[in-house]
């Protein structure tokens, strides 16, 4: 692990502000087991954050990097949007590149971490909003599925461009007003989870953020698998309540009725995926 | 794995024996992969190219490169390229015309994210209507995002830019990606001599530590990283930073000339430096340029050339000084609109004396005769026309 790279040259510990040196004493490293169960007690790798208050990505975001299980050596490869706006904050070697080529980066980076440190576990993790995950990178994202690339594609699906200010994504349900679709939406929301399957994923889970530890299980089986068999796809409803007309303590009402409909909690997985899974399980890591 | 000797990178550019060997521009180029040391190719199809990334993947497959594969398209493959280079690897992809316009968001974002990658441009015509000529408009796109621009005229050009490119991109005060263009088909297609390095021989590998910003491997501090400027801050942080940044792009531009000097023998190669009139050129037309040197010569005329082997960074002093004296200038071109024109304008203070043209566009070849015309415009020479029916 790189664990060092978090460490505090000791001269100059005194000096340095109380949030960087929690990261190095406080935050929860080189230990799988971490989780949601976390939050309260260590230092998260998210430094406050830049979205609305109440926006159910940060809750998503915070419940994800509390559940990397391998957070010194993950690199996670962003995209334009929301989401965005957050990486700066996250403690974490992380990318933004480009628009929709999140899943093209990523391959390259993976690929070369694989040879460059053959002896190491280096997760990647692609963290994308719904337009950049199957509008404008749908290229990107399915290819790097069909190629079988061993990285994570994590979806915030929130059903529309919330950041550009509400125009409607191909995620958007139909009939649905957004800018862009005055009239609204002319055809169905993509299942891309089904996509995802037929492309080659190895493991696919559809699910809201409602409930933390079921995100954590999520993710953490999502990486398992990436790591040692192929690709893998997490599409998570993180509704944008200011679009959707909702209030700050609205998202998390908005996200358990989801539950019960168009976002009920969905998994699959193939064979091989299951044996790594219970693995794991044995292994007392999931 | 073939056995390649490490050397230095100085010695292997400058000094190295070379052997001399008839082959067509694409093998030039993929032969000076085979000696880069390179990590991992990414090939997408797109004609004249593709003959490059075919030679790429068979040196990948006789165990030259540690990864090769077809990408999605050309926005993918330099996405990945992007990906590949912050990652640690040291990186080849080549690409023509529409293909090059397909991955330009990516390619322009390489200089800003410091990704020092060498990019083959094999160029050709930009559709519509559908041509697979060598037309090379496809450089303009290319002379304001930031990288480097070198412009091969031959095989020989494309082997020694091409092996001097991974050198010169991976400097330490350069750190962005460097495009060696030559004309498809004309020199992609066509063999010429090439004295090439040992076969044995091959640069040192890639050092991603030794860069000015850390690569992406969670291996070297600081930890919490978006090593491009974070411009989600805010928008006065955005403001200032990338006006920052983009300043740091073009200075490393700029800073790339002293290797272009050291390793390429300057921006331009000047024949004839008492000329009355100058052809200035650059590509296949400084081909073409130097035989109606040879052409002018057996008439009687006092014409040179300016070779231009950079077009980014931009050699302004030396065209300034070489065209200080010329009674005119004539740049002939294989494109519409007059790129090079436009930089040799912009270059010089007396610029009415720039004759522009002949173009040829549409991928056409450029007959010395037509450059002969403009050189006898140049001289008040009237020539009567042979129409031959």
């Amino acid at each position: 692990m790189s664990f060092k790279i978090y460490e505090i040259n000791e001269e100059l510990l005194d000096v340095m502000p109380q949030e960087i040196r929690d990261l190095q004493f406080k935050a929860t490293w080189g230990n799988p087991k971490r989780g949601v169960m976390d939050l309260p007690y260590s230092k998260e790798l998210i430094e406050e954050h830049s979205l609305c208050a109440g926006c159910p990505e940060s809750m998503a975001l915070r419940y994800i990097l509390a559940s990397l299980p391998n957070p010194e050596d993950t690199i996670i490869v962003n995209s334009t949007g929301c989401t965005s706006l957050v990486f700066p904050h996250i403690a974490l070697h992380t990318v933004h590149s480009l628009f929709g080529n999140q899943n093209a980066v990523a391959s390259g980076i993976k690929r070369v971490l694989e040879w460059r440190f053959p002896d190491k576990v280096k997760d990647v993790v692609v963290l994308a909003g719904d337009g950049a995950t199957v509008d404008i990178g749908l290229d990107c994202t399915l290819q790097s599925f069909f190629r079988q690339e061993k990285i994570t594609t994590i979806c915030f699906d929130n059903e529309v461009y919330a950041n550009t200010g509400g125009q409607e994504s191909g995620l958007t349900v139909k009939g649905h007003v957004f800018k862009m679709a005055p009239k609204g939406k002319q055809w169905d929301k993509v299942p891309f989870w089904q996509i995802a399957i037929d492309s080659g994923c190895h493991y696919v889970a559809r699910l809201t953020v409602s409930s933390p530890k079921r995100v954590e299980t999520v993710i953490k089986k999502a990486i398992y698998v990436a790591r040692e068999v192929g690709p893998t796809y997490v599409h998570l409803y993180t509704p944008c309540i200011l679009e959707i007309g909702l209030n700050s303590d609205d998202g998390l009402d908005e996200m358990r009725q989801r539950d019960k409909e168009r976002f009920a909690f969905f998994e699959y997985m193939t064979p091989q995926a299951e044996e790594v899974i219970n693995r794991k399980k044995e292994e007392g890591l999931l | 794995m073939p056995e390649q000797k490490v050397v230095d990178a100085d010695w292997l550019l400058l000094e190295a024996p070379r052997e001399r060997k008839f082959i067509t521009g694409a093998q030039a180029m993929a032969e000076a992969v085979k000696r880069a040391n390179v990590d991992i190719a990414i090939a997408y199809p797109i004609t004249p190219q593709s003959e490059v990334m075919h030679l790429v993947g068979d040196i990948w497959a006789q165990g030259y490169l540690k990864d090769y594969y077809r990408a999605e398209e050309e926005y993918g493959a330099m996405s990945a390229i992007a990906g590949a280079v912050r990652g640690g690897a040291r990186a080849f992809s080549a690409t023509s015309g529409p293909g090059l316009l397909r991955g330009i968001e990516a390619i322009a974002s390489w200089p800003g994210h410091r990704i020092p990658a060498v990019l083959g441009v094999l160029t050709r015509v930009v559709n519509a209507p559908l041509s697979i000529q060598p037309d090379n408009v496809e450089i303009a796109y290319l002379l304001h995002c930031g990288m480097v621009v070198l412009h091969a005229e031959n095989q020989q050009d494309v082997f020694d830019f091409t092996l001097a490119s991974f050198v010169i991109s991976e400097k330490v005060d350069v750190y962005i990606p460097i495009a060696v263009c030559t004309e498809g088909f004309f020199v992609t297609h066509a063999k010429g001599y090439v004295n090439m390095t040992p076969e044995d021989m091959k640069l040192p590998p890639r050092d991603p530590y030794k860069a000015p910003v850390p690569p992406t491997d969670c291996e070297i501090p600081p930890a919490r990283i978006q090593r491009d400027a974070p411009v989600q801050k805010s928008n006065f942080m955005s403001y200032l930073i990338h006006a920052v940044w983009q300043q740091e792009v073009w200075a490393s531009n700029r800073r790339a000339m002293k290797y272009i000097y050291k390793y390429l023998g300057g921006p331009i190669e000047v024949v004839n430096p008492d000329a009355e009139v100058f052809i200035v050129a650059s590509g296949c037309a400084a081909a073409q340029g130097r035989e109606a040197v040879r052409y002018a010569q057996l008439e009687g005329l006092n014409v040179g050339l300016v070779k231009v082997k950079s077009i980014r960074p931009f050699p302004e002093r030396e065209i300034r000084e070489v065209l200080s004296k010329a009674k005119a200038v004539i740049v002939p071109e294989h494109n519409i609109v007059g790129w090079l024109a436009k930089e040799v304008k912009a270059s010089i203070p007396d610029n009415d004396k720039v004759i522009g043209g002949p173009r040829v566009y549409g991928g056409m070849t450029l007959p010395v005769e037509l450059i002969m015309e403009k050189v006898y415009e140049a001289f008040g020479i009237k020539k009567e026309k042979k129409v031959v029916v």
